[in-house]
């Protein structure tokens, strides 16, 4: 029980404040992406969607190569942003944040966009003939009516981006107390000191954390369901 | 008061219909997929026709030369959704208060508590529609849309989601509401009992177009094509030949039937048609009465419905509609009875 005592909890604390900024910026922008894609036609709509999900087939480090390219202090825009705006996304807790978001959002956005196609567009012409502006139908009809798949998206993206552990180590480094998530302690705790026992209580801890999430998720949305067999 | 000439290509289907009603009750009586429904979607904006006019008590809606479209929004008209599309997340009150156009929240609020009482949705403003009965939901939506007063009123097939001891209530709430109700309604409908009691015009739709449209007696009466007797609802039907007018008399030979007719008066058409109720029982020698075979008998809850063939005819039978208690006892076998002139029809096909 000494190891607990000594334990350093900052990759706890980390890992969640990184997980939950990261889902904030997700939920938002998933929402944003979801609702435009779903006003473009056949074609573009397939293009921009395979985009916008890339991220979720890729391997993660494909995306912190990408990351990389573009906030690496030796690029230009990452020198530019650094001199002008003072940001520095490499090495630092932003970079954490940029990483889990990019890898979390197709999540976000893959299960907002399901949620809304399964709104009876009745519900919309409604909002419209009832003088209801294309904003208020959005956040007062679609977005309540979707809420259930919304909510099992966003609780996705929170679990994808408190696990993080690919592009965030590109981008955003190892650095103890700054930038070093649980992933990251789990893996340089055994391959730099073989440390099986501290690896071991935060693998639990990551396991805890994620069955958590999944049955949240299934009580927030499989409540209302009956048994079916 | 609305004029709309719409013309819309869906690829397989082509809308072109030009439909005009003043402030009365205007039926679209149509089988499904004939495009009724497609029509009010046009008129309130939610939907845009690749060509027409579209203009409400003078103000123009939509015209494809003039490029003007308004919004569902700036339209202001009041669309009765099939399954009612309350919103599902908010209270009864609260979806109400959607409706309300003008004023503070407040306002909207008191607006919409007033419509509850109006409506006999007293007590339920707290509750979700899915708590609601389905008279309640479908008051529900007709108060969202009457408290923001629209031009027009557009019913899309309002009785269909409710029970048949229901629909016959609901149908007298929604008559004693269209009487307070100064604009023009549009009713779509595919029941042509609910058309008749409901609607002053009617307006007949087969596959995209419109068939006939008139005064709802007139084009009952008279109905003028197959698709319009068919849906009105005359069930039996006849190729004609030999068709000659001499004298002022029209004579022609039914081919389905087998059966020579006569009507004062020249007519034309290529189809003979005439409903079940207006056939009756006569004697030989009056005009155009006959004996014929009883093929076979149904009985329904009002009435019997005897099917009758001359020797020789080779289409279906001819259905007699007999109210219960008018014929007793029902004759077997064989029965004379005649074509009254003033019902038999003569329509375009």
């Amino acid at each position: 029980m000494n190891v607990l005592r000594t334990l350093d909890w900052s990759p706890l604390l980390i890992s969640l404040k990184t997980g939950i900024v990261a889902t904030i910026f997700c939920f938002f922008l998933g929402l944003f992406a979801a609702r435009k894609t779903l006003k473009l036609g056949g074609k573009a709509r397939a293009v921009v969607d395979g985009i916008l999900t890339l991220p979720m087939v890729l391997p993660p480090t494909v995306a912190g190569f990408f990351l990389l390219l573009i906030f690496s202090l030796r690029r230009p825009f990452g020198a530019f942003l650094y001199e002008q705006a003072g940001i520095k996304v490499v090495q630092t807790w932003l970079g954490c944040i940029l990483a889990a978001s990019v890898i979390a959002f197709p999540l976000m956005y893959r299960n907002a966009r399901a949620a809304f196609e399964q709104v009876d567009v009745n519900l919309i012409y409604a909002g419209r003939t009832l003088g209801m502006s294309e904003l208020e139908i959005f956040w007062r009809v679609i977005v309540p009516t979707a809420g259930p798949g919304i909510a099992s998206g966003t609780i996705l993206t929170f679990a994808r981006a408190l696990g993080e552990y690919g592009a965030t180590s590109m981008l955003a480094g190892n650095i103890a107390g700054k930038t070093g998530t649980i992933s990251q302690k789990i893996a340089t705790a055994i391959s730099q000191n073989g440390d099986y026992l501290t690896a071991g209580i935060w693998v639990i801890i990551v396991m805890l954390i994620a069955f958590g999430i999944v049955v949240l998720m299934n009580l927030v949305t499989g409540g209302r369901n009956r048994r079916r067999w | 008061m609305i004029e709309a000439k719409i013309f819309k290509d869906y690829g397989s289907f082509c809308l072109d219909v030009d439909i005009s009603a003043g402030n009365e009750v205007l039926a679209l009586l149509g089988g499904s997929g004939s495009g009724k429904s497609m029509t009010l979607r046009c008129i309130a904006g939610v939907e845009t026709p690749d060509r027409g006019r579209i203009t409400v008590d003078g103000q123009v809606f939509f015209d494809s030369e003039k490029h003007i479209n308004l919004t569902p929004q700036q339209r202001q008209v009041g669309m009765l959704f099939q399954n009612y599309a309350l919103f599902p997340t908010m209270t009864v009150l609260g979806n109400i208060m959607t409706g309300v156009r003008t004023g503070t929240k407040k306002e909207k609020r008191q607006a919409a508590e007033a419509a509850l009482i109006r409506y006999q949705l007293e007590g339920l403003g707290d509750r979700y529609p899915a708590e609601l009965s389905g008279g309640q939901q479908q008051r529900a939506a007709l108060a969202r849309i009457l408290v923001g007063k629209p031009r027009i009123l557009m019913l899309d097939e309002p009785f269909s989601a409710l029970d048949s001891h229901l629909r016959d209530r609901m149908e007298r709430e929604v008559l004693s509401l269209l009487k307070d109700y100064s604009g023009t309604t549009i009713l779509v409908s595919h029941s042509r009992d609910e058309v008749y009691r409901m609607a002053d015009s009617v307006a007949v739709y087969d596959r995209g177009r419109i068939d006939v449209q008139g005064e709802k007696h007139q084009v009952f009466r008279n109905p003028g094509t197959y698709t319009a007797a068919l849906l009105t609802g005359c069930k039996n039907f006849s190729r004609i030949s030999g068709l000659t007018t001499e004298n002022g008399v029209t004579r022609f030979h039914a081919e389905d039937w087998n059966l020579d007719l006569t009507i004062p008066g020249n007519h034309t058409g290529q189809i003979a048609a005439i409903r079940g109720h207006h056939i009756v029982s006569a004697s030989l020698g009056e005009t155009n009465a006959f004996e014929m075979e009883i093929t076979g008998a149904i009985e329904d809850i009002f009435e019997h419905v005897l099917l009758l063939r001359m020797p020789g005819a080779t289409g279906t039978p001819i259905h007699w509609m007999i109210p219960r208690g008018s014929l007793e006892p029902l004759p077997q076998n064989t029965v004379t009875v005649s074509f009254p002139a003033e019902s038999l029809m003569l329509l375009q096909p």
